[in-house]
């Protein structure tokens, strides 16, 4: 009985590995010589494997599960024209492609590879070069896009598309992509119940990461470095942004990180470093702000007093022009146990805790924030006098927002 | 007038004076090293020096040796010398002597530790603004006779352009602060040279205090070759022409 028990499995697993799709080659030695026909000729479950070489196509549609596949990234030029790759299944594998020269447009949204209505793919090591879309995601779930680089070269923000775009997506990874030189980074809205990690967004027009009304997403790991205005995200609830990089985002709109209302968030072990602003935070509630790194920003946090029931905790400040800027007296945050390089007070009981509170508004900070005009008189004898009095005896600046519990020394936090 | 400068170079030397501000120049820059190691934070603490004690050490000092070496001129004007070599000597004198002692004494700690770009602008403004205040006190000293009152006019001087002058602009911006104030502020700025050193310096090094599109005017202007070349065009002019103004009194007044 056993016996026959087994060859039964035998036989199960034979026929399964028999019914495994077959192998079409493309390529102009080959006899299949164009991707449109080998996906006509293709039957789920079988692999297209396309060899080196120049591929233009037009616009090329898949609607079949099956596994698209380069060797030594051939090349899918949309000429300036087209659409190159349009997909629209389930299961089914794109890897080792090189797209380049898609077509623009201000009506259509031409990408190199446009994901409608799909489910459960992957987007594997693939290049895109000089792409108006590089990775269009409408209306999917369950993708995996994982080491792919893209890279464009638009001179203005309308001439360009987003580098990764997602509308109305969940359960998506994005993982260890490299973005340069198009719209947005990464773009989403309305994407729910992804992860984002280990991704590289450089020197993107306008922002590194975009998102709006994506709940409960995850970013990780992530570097966002040089965009036009570095990252915004709007509208969210239940985000984490753990461990990413903040570098660098210059100029006289840029952000490290905006967030406008987010709620319900965590913010910890990010580094923020020589970002105009460090953290802009607008109507945001419930948010965690935990071992974050700030170091030579020019504000390294605006706190709008539209915010309450933050927490701003175990941060390092160090080097920042302006340490924390708000608008309003009224404070309804808990800032607590952050490090100051310029706190001033002492510590009689070594407890690595200063004993008095200190007041992390500049009173100049707030002018300036209200007349950028006087950022002239920045470190002049008169401020530092303005700055001196306002400490002893608050007047403009909220007289509650103190760090109670101000660390004596710089956290390591071991990264 | 080589002669006269050297005499008088030799004079102030024995003073001493000179000495002890170099002493405190080194002595407080290589405490700045020893305190922090973040060259930029050095730099801007050491701006703060150059902006606050030296224009008063300039003001004093030059104040205090033109009365103190007053019997001194007067005899050299019974000499048959040019009542403008004599004044001029003076001026170059003190001023070189001042530059001399600023130099050595904030230059060779950054020379040790090994200078940037920041340190030589540092120095170049530094320069200037005794050049500027050494001109004031000068004009200060021949409005009147009184050693007490020309000491108490430099010090205005000097208490106007650190503090005044800031309080007044602040004042303006604030209630301006509805206009596009970018122009009006710069052309206010030129007419203070503590501030145009200061904003020279401010626009290498903290940068991150000039944001927004003020920030932007500013840096565009201030970091071009013409901003480069207004700057330091207006400093010199502050330190020209107060001293033309001196000349013109000196060489007509009843001494």
């Amino acid at each position: 009985m056993k016996k026959a028990q087994l060859f039964f499995l035998i036989t199960i697993v034979l026929s399964a590995l028999n019914s495994q799709g077959k192998t079409i080659r493309v390529g102009s030695a080959e006899s299949v010589s164009q991707i449109k026909q080998a996906i006509a000729m293709a039957q789920s479950g079988d692999t297209i494997l396309v060899r080196a070489g120049i591929y233009r196509e037009g616009n090329i549609i898949l609607q079949k599960a099956i596994v698209l596949m380069g060797e030594g990234y051939p090349v899918l030029d949309g000429e300036n024209e087209y659409e190159t790759l349009t997909v629209h299944t389930k299961n089914a594998v794109i890897k080792g492609l090189k797209f380049i020269n898609t077509g623009t447009g201000s009506i259509e949204d031409k990408a190199a590879i446009k994901i409608l209505d799909s489910e459960n793919l992957h987007i594997l090591n693939n290049q895109f070069e000089n792409t108006f879309f590089g990775i269009y995601l409408a209306n999917s779930s369950h993708i995996w896009i994982e080491n792919n680089e893209l890279t464009s070269e638009a001179e203005a923000e309308h001439q360009i598309g987003n580098g990764i775009h997602l509308w109305k997506c969940h359960h998506i990874t994005i993982n260890e992509n490299k973005i340069k030189g198009h719209r947005d980074g990464i773009y989403f809205e309305f994407v729910t119940n992804s992860l984002i990690t280990n991704n590289y967004s450089e020197g993107n027009m306008r922002y590194g990461l975009h998102f709006m009304f994506s709940h409960n997403d995850e970013y990780r790991d992530n570097t966002f470095i040089n965009n036009g205005a570095g990252v915004a995200v709007m509208y969210t609830k239940g985000v984490k942004m753990i461990n990413n990089h903040f570098i660098h985002n210059w100029g006289s709109s840029s952000y490290g990180l905006l967030l406008k209302d987010i709620s319900d968030s965590f913010v910890t072990g990010n580094e923020f470093v020589e970002n105009s602003v460090g953290i802009h935070l607008e109507g945001g509630s419930r948010i965690q702000f935990r071992e974050n790194e700030f170091t030579k920003n020019g504000y390294a946090f605006k706190l709008q007093a539209s915010c309450d029931d933050n927490v701003i905790e175990r941060n390092n400040f160090q080097q920042n022009t302006f340490d924390l800027v708000t608008n309003g007296s009224l404070v309804l945050n808990k800032i607590e146990s952050n490090y100051w390089d310029r706190y001033e007070g002492y510590d009689l009981n070594r407890d690595q805790v200063g004993d008095v509170p200190y007041r992390p508004i500049s009173m100049y900070g707030m002018i300036v924030e209200r007349m950028p005009t006087a950022v002239l008189l920045w470190r002049s004898f008169l401020v530092f006098l303005l700055d001196r009095a306002e400490k002893a005896i608050p007047v403009i600046t909220p007289e509650n927002l103190k760090d109670n519990l101000p660390s004596m020394k710089a956290y390591d936090f071991n990264k | 007038m080589t002669r006269v400068i050297r005499y008088i170079f030799n004079d102030i030397l024995r003073t001493r004076f000179i000495l002890f501000y170099t002493g405190f120049l080194l002595l407080s820059t290589f405490a700045l090293f020893q305190l922090d190691s973040d060259f930029g934070k050095i730099v801007l603490s050491l701006l703060n020096i150059v902006l606050m004690v030296v224009p008063l050490v300039s003001v004093v000092f030059t104040t205090i040796h033109f009365f103190s070496s007053y019997e001194f001129i007067e005899l050299m004007l019974a000499q048959p010398i040019n009542r403008k070599v004599i004044f001029l000597s003076e001026y170059l004198a003190v001023a070189s002597s001042l530059c001399m002692a600023y130099l050595i004494g904030v230059g060779i700690p950054f020379i040790m530790f090994s200078a940037g770009q920041n340190v030589i602008s540092l120095l170049v403004i530094g320069v200037f603004l005794t050049l500027v205040f050494v001109s004031l006190a000068f004009l200060s000293s021949v409005l009147t006779r009184d050693k007490s009152k020309a000491i108490g006019i430099a010090l205005l001087f000097w208490f106007y352009f650190s503090l005044i002058y800031d309080g007044f602009v602040l004042w303006i911006i604030y209630t301006f602060s509805d206009y596009p104030l970018e122009k009006v502020t710069l052309t206010l700025i030129a007419f203070n040279p503590v501030d145009l050193a200061r904003i020279i310096m401010l626009l290498q090094l903290d940068i991150s205090a000039l944001m927004g599109y003020t920030g932007a005017f500013y840096k565009n202007f201030f970091g071009s070759n013409m901003g480069v070349l207004f700057s330091s065009s207006i400093l010199f002019l502050w330190a020209i022409i107060p001293i033309y103004i001196a000349l013109r009194i000196f060489h007509k007044k009843d001494l």
